[in-house]
């Protein structure tokens, strides 16, 4: 039988406001433990949170980027439990108002298909902290510095149907919020956490099989990975004529399995109700304009200008607009040089091969538009050939700020020779030490050819102009 | 001088006119509790140090003329549910231990900054739930009027130091009369604001919704002195109000003429009242309206609604505010538990009171799902309405007068056996915390056995200034709030 998968996610992105929802304390990843809190983010008693206004900012903005419809007049609930890593016993959230409803996401998967992911809501809420337990196994310490960093909350319908449109849609999402400044949506330092809801049924069947829901998931890998072992594991127990299970399940990354933690008899009663503390906020039709006139030029958009302003395909637009960082390192350069080709060449191979083979994200790149610009033109001088540019891209790249193109090509003596008289000298030298090949090409092995213009140009140690060495091994060759 | 007997505004008055010291006025006080306070039990912490050397200091300041408060030099006591630093806030429950927090209380604040001085922290119902004073850890607070009586509460260790003369006047706590049901049984003026008044930032807290912070001293110009100090908006409470600079003193008025009360005729329907209580109140208000005051009848339909109301919102809010008592970062933990689970239940089983979990069970109960709708949505519908229906009320009067509880003081050991009869004595003042409206309680008689009567002066929100100088009126006119107990 062939199987469909339906997913749905639930995405957790931290919000980067400089303080906490509830507090003045820092959001900042990392710190020696239970350094970045107070008496209110440790819930100590008669403390009292006080909503951080930039917090309802972000997330309205993320509502209005995401096609939602904003609730004008919000109000938070409290989940109870109890956990040492939530000091209140209470996680501050929305269950009975979200903030924002009813929105609607274009993605494209890297197959080049696109599709609608509908949003079912986004809710406002704060972080817990963390457990650290002790190598020896006998204690365990809690670390509430992340406790009441702002999170939204952002719940898809179940519109999924392969891991390559939900590895779109995280693409996707962390794109916008980068262009909104909102998130840095870092999964591997938990800024971006991803749970998945999956079930399986018989393809073309429109009812809904048990779902399962994974979480723990802390990278776009991870996903991928998480997908094709749950719905392996899914079908091949209906397969079996066994039930799936409706529970909650962690993913365990090493063991590259899902484990059981909790199935849906024992869900937890989180007794919500308003939260009396925080009265409750209004929005105006005047923020709401604010805001929707202040948006930044998101992906869809920069593809298509990019396509009609500077030629570039869209496949290769999606890539580059798909990074807020890439985007802008496009548009500057290409502001410097007007060279939106070479610019869009280099970006696309060797970038692309650092970020994919060597981890660099697009983040941290640190590669200076004008320096780049300089180099494009460097290249487009013909001062250097592209084996050369290589070489010199790849140290800039990685270069402190410090690091001067003009410089490095003199010192290192890697421009170009145009010079023919020095060329038809090196033509003349391999022609000497390969006779036998010389009398392959007069007996019509015109294909030696190659090699002759490789030894040369070896002999000139990479720099002559490469069409410059055609030209004359031509005109040698013709002479014999 | 007579320290013991002055008001905390004739106090306040003669240390700055250099009449005696703060540091008299403290070692007078604390004198007093010493004598007093094993019988009483008003206190659960002493800050007699500290406080002996704040009062140096603020006699100094007072000298230099940097402190000119209406209550600077003045010995004050707080509630033990506030939080002072560095000084045990315990809310007389077991599970909070030793806990000394390093912030103060937006109050203790405000007050330390005006130069009162703190003498300690009074004891009170645990966590402020009860009506008696009797669910404490530390130990039930006696009434000063009659020792085998109980004080009221939860603030009732408020009522009774400043009774008994152990604090000149005292901070308490109000969620479903707390203030003013303690005040009345102790024949003393106990004040509750209008919710958002005073900063709750650092009240630990019972029900969010409810609970305020208010005064209880010797009568209602000291409740005016200290409400100017304590009330303002506070950036760190959320639920306090935007309100300009309170002037209730210097504006405080016992002109009543022409202002509209009502006298809601359920009130004095009410099974259980009892008479010497109805006839006293009724009187209140006929002393008013020789003033110039008008006087009707007036109804309160939903007056049997309001004690279930009550119980379901601050139970279920108190459910969720006492989780944070787990025995993980601070006061009392169990000393043998087998892992996490068995941790938070032994803790929470041993450390709090049996008066605390019955109501943590109810509201844990109310907030469950599937009967969420059936009893925490119903209340807060109820709550609304019971909030329009005083609203339609205060468009016709300016003020409705009632007991402030049924009866005068019960015996100790008598209310917990018959805890249904506790609930329903709350029936009078839950009204104003539902709808977050402005109580006092004034002395206005006793009964054949010399028990203090508390009327009840409540108004619309905001109306404070109405409140208070209906209270001073009555009190300008009669010396009930004089009358102070000869505790031996």
């Amino acid at each position: 039988m062939e199987w469909e998968l339906v997913m749905g996610l639930e995405v957790h992105v931290e919000l980067a406001t400089k303080t906490k929802i509830f507090c003045s304390c820092t959001t900042e990843f990392g710190g020696a433990p239970n350094t970045h809190c107070c008496p209110v983010c440790t819930g100590m008693p008669g403390t009292l949170p006080v909503l951080n206004k930039k917090v309802l900012e972000y997330a309205v903005k993320a509502g209005l980027a995401l096609n939602c419809d904003i609730t004008r007049y919000n109000k938070f609930d409290r989940k109870n439990y109890f956990y040492p890593d939530l000091p209140k016993a209470y996680q501050i959230s929305q269950l009975y108002l979200p903030f924002a409803q009813n929105g609607a996401v274009e993605i494209t998967t890297r197959s080049g298909k696109t599709k609608t992911i509908r949003i079912h809501e986004i809710h406002m809420e704060e972080d817990a902290g963390k457990l650290i337990h002790s190598a020896y196994g006998d204690a365990t310490f809690p670390d509430y510095n992340r406790c009441g960093v702002p999170l939204i909350e952002i719940v898809s319908e179940p519109d999924f149907r392969s891991a390559e449109e939900v590895v779109a849609y995280l693409a996707k999402l962390k794109s916008t919020f980068e262009y909104l400044g909102i998130s840095d949506c870092k999964m591997q330092e938990g800024s971006m956490r991803a749970d998945v809801n999956l079930s399986v049924r018989p393809k073309g069947s429109d009812e809904f099989g048990t779902r399962t829901e994974m979480k723990n998931i802390n990278s776009f890998k991870a996903i991928e990975r998480v997908i094709a072992y749950e719905s392996a594991r899914q079908i091949e127990a209906i397969e079996k004529g066994e039930k799936v299970v409706q529970e909650t399940r962690r993913w365990d990354d090493n063991k590259g399995k899902t484990f059981a933690m909790r199935s849906k008899e024992n869900a937890q009663d989180y007794r919500y109700f308003p939260e009396p503390d925080i009265p409750p906020i209004s929005i105006s039709d005047e923020t709401i304009k604010d805001y929707t006139d202040s948006m930044p030029e998101f992906s869809e958009a920069k593809v298509i200008r990019y396509g009609e302003q500077f030629g570039i395909a869209k496949a290769d637009a999606e890539i580059i607009a798909g990074s807020k960082y890439l985007a802008k390192l496009f548009e500057e350069t290409v502001a410097i040089c007007n060279n939106p080709k070479e610019v869009r060449y280099w970006i696309m191979t060797q970038i692309m091969y650092f970020m994919n083979e060597r981890g660099v994200l697009p983040e941290n790149i640190k590669l200076d538009p004008k320096k780049f610009a300089q180099f494009i033109e460097i290249v487009a001088a013909d001062r250097i050939n592209k084996q050369t540019g290589k070489q010199v891209f790849e140290e800039m790249f990685f270069a402190d700020a410090d690091f001067d193109v003009e410089k490095y090509i003199k010192d290192n003596g890697l421009e170009q020779v145009d010079d023919s008289d020095a060329i038809r000298e090196a033509v003349a030298a391999v022609f000497a030490a390969n006779p036998a090949t010389v009398e392959q090409y007069k007996n019509g092995q015109t294909k030696v050819v190659g090699f002759f213009v490789g030894q040369v140009m070896k002999q000139m140690s990479g720099k002559a102009k490469p069409d410059t060495v055609n030209k004359i091994v031509g005109e040698e060759l013709a002479k014999i | 001088m007579d320290i013991l007997n002055m008001t905390a505004l004739e106090l306040g008055k003669a240390i700055k006119e250099k009449k005696l010291t703060a540091v008299e006025a403290v070692e007078a006080v604390i004198a007093n509790i010493e004598a007093k306070d094993k019988d009483i039990n008003a206190y659960i912490s002493l800050n007699k140090e500290q406080a002996l050397a704040r009062a140096k200091e603020v006699d100094e300041k007072i000298a230099k003329g940097e402190l000119t408060s209406a209550l600077a030099g003045v010995p004050i006591a707080v509630k033990d549910n506030i939080c002072t630093k560095d000084l045990k806030t315990c809310c007389a429950s077991k599970i909070l231990g030793d806990f000394a927090p390093v912030y103060n209380a937006t109050v203790a604040e405000k007050l330390e900054e005006a130069g009162a001085i703190v003498l300690g922290k009074l004891n009170m119902d645990e966590f402020a739930m009860g009506s008696t004073s009797e669910t404490s850890y530390y130990g039930s607070v006696k009434n000063p009027w009659d020792k085998t009586k109980v004080p009221g509460g939860s603030s009732g260790g408020s009522a009774a130091a400043v009774a008994a003369k152990e604090a000149v006047i005292a901070l308490g706590t109000d969620t479903g009369g707390s203030i003013r049901q303690p005040a009345s049984y102790c024949g003393v003026t106990g004040f509750k604001p209008t919710y958002g008044t005073v900063s709750r930032f650092g009240l630990i807290a019972y029900a969010s919704s409810l609970d305020q912070i208010g005064p209880i001293a010797k009568d209602t110009a000291d409740c005016a002195a200290i409400m100017d100090i304590i009330a303002g908006k506070d950036e760190r409470d959320g639920t306090s109000l935007d309100l300009e600079k309170t002037d209730y003193l210097a504006n405080l008025s016992s002109d009543v003429k022409g202002m509209k009360i009502g006298l809601p005729k359920e009130c004095f329907e009410t099974e259980g009242l009892d008479h010497e209580v109805a006839k006293s109140v009724k009187a209140v208000a006929e002393k008013l309206e020789e003033a110039g005051a008008i006087v009707e009848e007036i109804s309160l339909p939903f007056l049997k609604f309001v004690i279930p109301t009550y119980y379901i919102i601050a139970s279920a809010e108190a459910s969720s505010n006492l989780s944070r008592f787990d025995g993980i970062r601070y006061g009392f933990r169990t000393e043998n538990y087998d892992g996490l689970a068995d941790l938070y239940n032994a803790t929470r089983s041993e450390g709090f009171g049996k008066e605390v979990k019955k109501r943590i069970l109810l509201g844990t109960f109310v907030l469950s799902s599937g009967y969420y709708d059936a009893y925490y949505r119903k209340a807060l519908k109820v709550k609304a309405v019971i909030k329009a229906k005083f609203d339609e009320i205060f468009e016709k009067y300016d003020l409705i007068i009632c007991p402030t509880a049924p009866s005068t003081a019960p015996k100790l050991d008598s209310s917990l056996k018959d805890p249904m009869k506790m609930y329903l004595s709350d029936i009078f003042t839950v009204s104003a915390n539902i709808a977050g409206l402005p109580g006092l309680n004034v002395p206005c008689g006793f009964d054949a056995s010399g028990m203090p009567i508390g009327a009840q002066i409540m108004g619309q929100a905001l109306s404070e200034q109405k409140v208070l100088n209906a209270g001073y009126a009555f009190q300008s006119m009669t010396d009930f709030h004089k009358k102070m107990p000869e505790v031996m």
